[in-house]
């Protein structure tokens, strides 16, 4: 990628001279390029951060018990009740819990398929990639009801599993849906990491191999090493993803009694916005977005002072 | 960058010779095929007894032997499905695809006209417009959803189709992956070009630049589509009438009905399998270009 980086600081060291001679060049095409988007994005990406900001810091007030509800601006007020909501960070919690453990497995496994893929070693390659994809086509609403099927005894063909062991209770069920997202993800993520070894040109590794190293230990040494940057970046998206959680738990909750109102950070803002209460909702959106962002900020800054990229 | 990729890729097709030159013990063959075989049948059994399940009669259901057939009756559970209550289920099928389709195709054209611009004009407050675009890929579209609704609530806009169309064609990282991609793969000689031949800026992009820009298209397009697809928390947060209803929170609401209703149990496996297959098609259709696409955004 380095050439496309050339490339754009050429065309950038280019471009500072031009605009002096021609301040105005072209302006009615620009326009019509960057408004469509810039307007959309300002009303429906920019307004909303702002706005949810804006009513988090307002609080409802009323003129007497019964009397017409109005609001008014109460400071952090909002934030105070989100620090003190007991529910909502044991959800935070569930979802670190869930983020621990799920995301490493489902990435270990991408890995693990993208370097068999990758290998000598397999037949059929075409099929394989094309088989471990094909759950990432089904919507995680309708993968999350079909595994409720599945796990339902009822109904399972694992009746030997499901018959024994309750899937769907208090202690199991956010691990069946940490297998939900694992089933739906696997195959997109080692696409991912797949791509990114194929574009490490075969030279690299020839030498090792001459040298009498294995397929393992090629893989080790060389293959991981130089495709970092892609497990990085399915790390980021998959933490981003962990803490975002919704269709799951709200599907299972049709399949099992444990999957409360406020099981994940999300659906609490959803059950706290059908209360109505929006203000505390847009609260918790805000403090979340922030979880978010200082989460995968910190998980980059981390990878890149260790060196990995 | 999917071009550079390709080359590097095609450069990758005298591997086999070179595999068997070198010698892979038989052990680790076996046991990389086992590996891969094993997790086969764990991402295709799910699929296999939904589509076996789709074909029973409903009555069926509990007590023939799930991971095979019994009496084919997919065509008559088809049939029923289209025609419950109205024929409500293929109505959420073409709101997908209007939802989607219609998103997907209009979002990558705004996104790569924006882009385009970021890469080959200079006009203020570009590269402010870029960083702000770029913080946009991180804000996770979940935490848009509950705004959004307060926004549009607060013009009395929502339950209406415009309400999850309208913020699904905004696509920051399409802005993102066609700037990098305009930039590397448009000339600026050529687009000199069409200007000493008198094309106007627009016509240009239309003609010339779409075309040289097409893998990047293809590549935004399919993120969209599955994006917008697979979106689940706008749609729930925002609509009401089931006539607007995309696929999936359509089959969701019917799901939690089916403790009142045990009939709809069968409609939703029946709906569930119809409505995984245009994503099917359109990753089959496509398969050239996300193979080397779905990478792209991951190359530094």
């Amino acid at each position: 990628m380095t050439t496309t980086e050339i490339s754009t600081r050429a065309g950038a060291a280019r471009a500072t001279i031009r605009p002096r001679r021609r301040p105005l060049a072209h302006k009615k095409a620009i326009a019509f390029f960057v408004l469509p988007f810039g307007v959309l994005f300002a009303l429906f990406y920019a307004l909303p951060v702002g706005y949810a900001v804006w009513q988090s810091l307002l609080v409802v007030q009323r003129v007497g018990t019964f009397g017409p509800a109005h609001d008014v601006f109460g400071g952090l007020s909002q934030y105070s009740q989100v620090f003190a909501n007991g529910p909502f960070w044991t959800s935070v919690e569930r979802v670190l819990l869930f983020g621990v453990v799920q995301v490493p497995i489902m990435l270990g496994l991408a890995l693990l398929f993208a370097l068999l893929l990758d290998s000598p070693l397999l037949r059929g390659k075409k099929f394989f990639r094309l088989a471990f994809f094909v759950p990432y086509a089904v919507p995680g609403v309708v993968a999350a009801i079909m595994w409720g099927f599945l796990y339902s005894p009822a109904l399972s063909p694992f009746k030997a599993v499901t018959g024994r062991v309750d899937l769907l209770s208090a202690d199991l069920v956010l691990w069946a849906m940490a297998n939900v997202v694992t089933w739906v993800y696997v195959g997109y993520n080692m696409l991912i990491i797949y791509s990114s070894l194929l574009a490490i040109p075969t030279e690299v590794y020839e030498a090792a191999r001459l040298d009498g190293a294995g397929q393992v230990r090629i893989a080790w040494s060389v293959k991981i090493p130089l495709v970092m940057p892609a497990i990085v970046l399915t790390t980021v998206f998959s933490i981003i993803g962990t803490l975002q959680l919704l269709a799951e738990p709200q599907v299972f909750r049709s399949f099992s009694s444990a999957v409360t109102s406020t099981f994940t950070p999300n659906l609490t803002v959803y059950s706290t916005s059908s209360v109505p209460d929006f203000h505390l909702a847009a609260a918790f959106s805000v403090v979340l977005a922030l979880a978010t962002f200082v989460l995968s900020f910190a998980f980059l800054k981390f990878t890149q002072r260790k060196g990995v990229q | 960058m999917s071009a550079v990729q390709t080359t590097r890729a095609s450069s990758r097709q005298v591997r086999p010779a070179d595999a068997r030159r070198v010698r892979e013990s038989p052990l680790s063959r076996t046991a990389a095929m086992l590996v891969m075989g094993v997790f086969t049948l764990y991402f295709l059994v799910p699929i296999w007894w939904l589509f076996v399940s789709a074909t029973k009669d409903p009555g069926q259901f509990t007590s023939t032997e799930p991971l095979w057939f019994a009496k084919f009756s997919l065509l008559q559970n088809i049939h029923d499905l289209l025609h419950y209550d109205g024929g409500v289920y293929l109505r959420w099928i073409g709101n997908s695809l209007a939802y989607t389709g219609g998103g997907a195709l209009l979002g990558t054209l705004l996104a790569a006209m924006c882009g385009y611009a970021l890469a080959k004009y200079r006009f203020r407050g570009r590269e402010a417009l870029f960083n702000v675009v770029l913080g946009g890929v991180l804000v996770p579209a979940t935490a848009l959803a509950l705004p959004l609704f307060l926004i549009f609530s607060q013009a009395h806009l929502t339950n209406t189709f415009w309400s999850v169309f309208l913020p699904s064609l905004v696509s920051p990282f399409g802005v993102y992956l066609t700037r990098i991609y305009a930039a590397a793969s448009v000339p600026d000689e050529l687009l000199e070009a069409a200007r000493l031949d008198g094309s106007g800026e627009v016509r240009t992009f239309f003609t010339v630049s779409v075309r040289l820009m097409f893998p990047a298209l293809v590549t935004v397009f399919l993120f969209q589509f599955v994006a917008i697809w697979n979106n689940f928390f706008l749609p729930l947060i925002m609509l009401r009438d089931q006539s607007i209803f995309p696929v999936t929170l359509g089959l969701y609401s019917w799901n939690t009905q089916v403790n009142q209703i045990p009939e709809l149990r069968g409609y939703v496996l029946v709906g569930a399998l119809l409505s995984i297959i245009p994503l099917i098609v359109i990753f089959l259709l496509l398969q050239r270009f996300w193979r080397n696409g779905l990478g792209a955004g991951s190359v530094k």
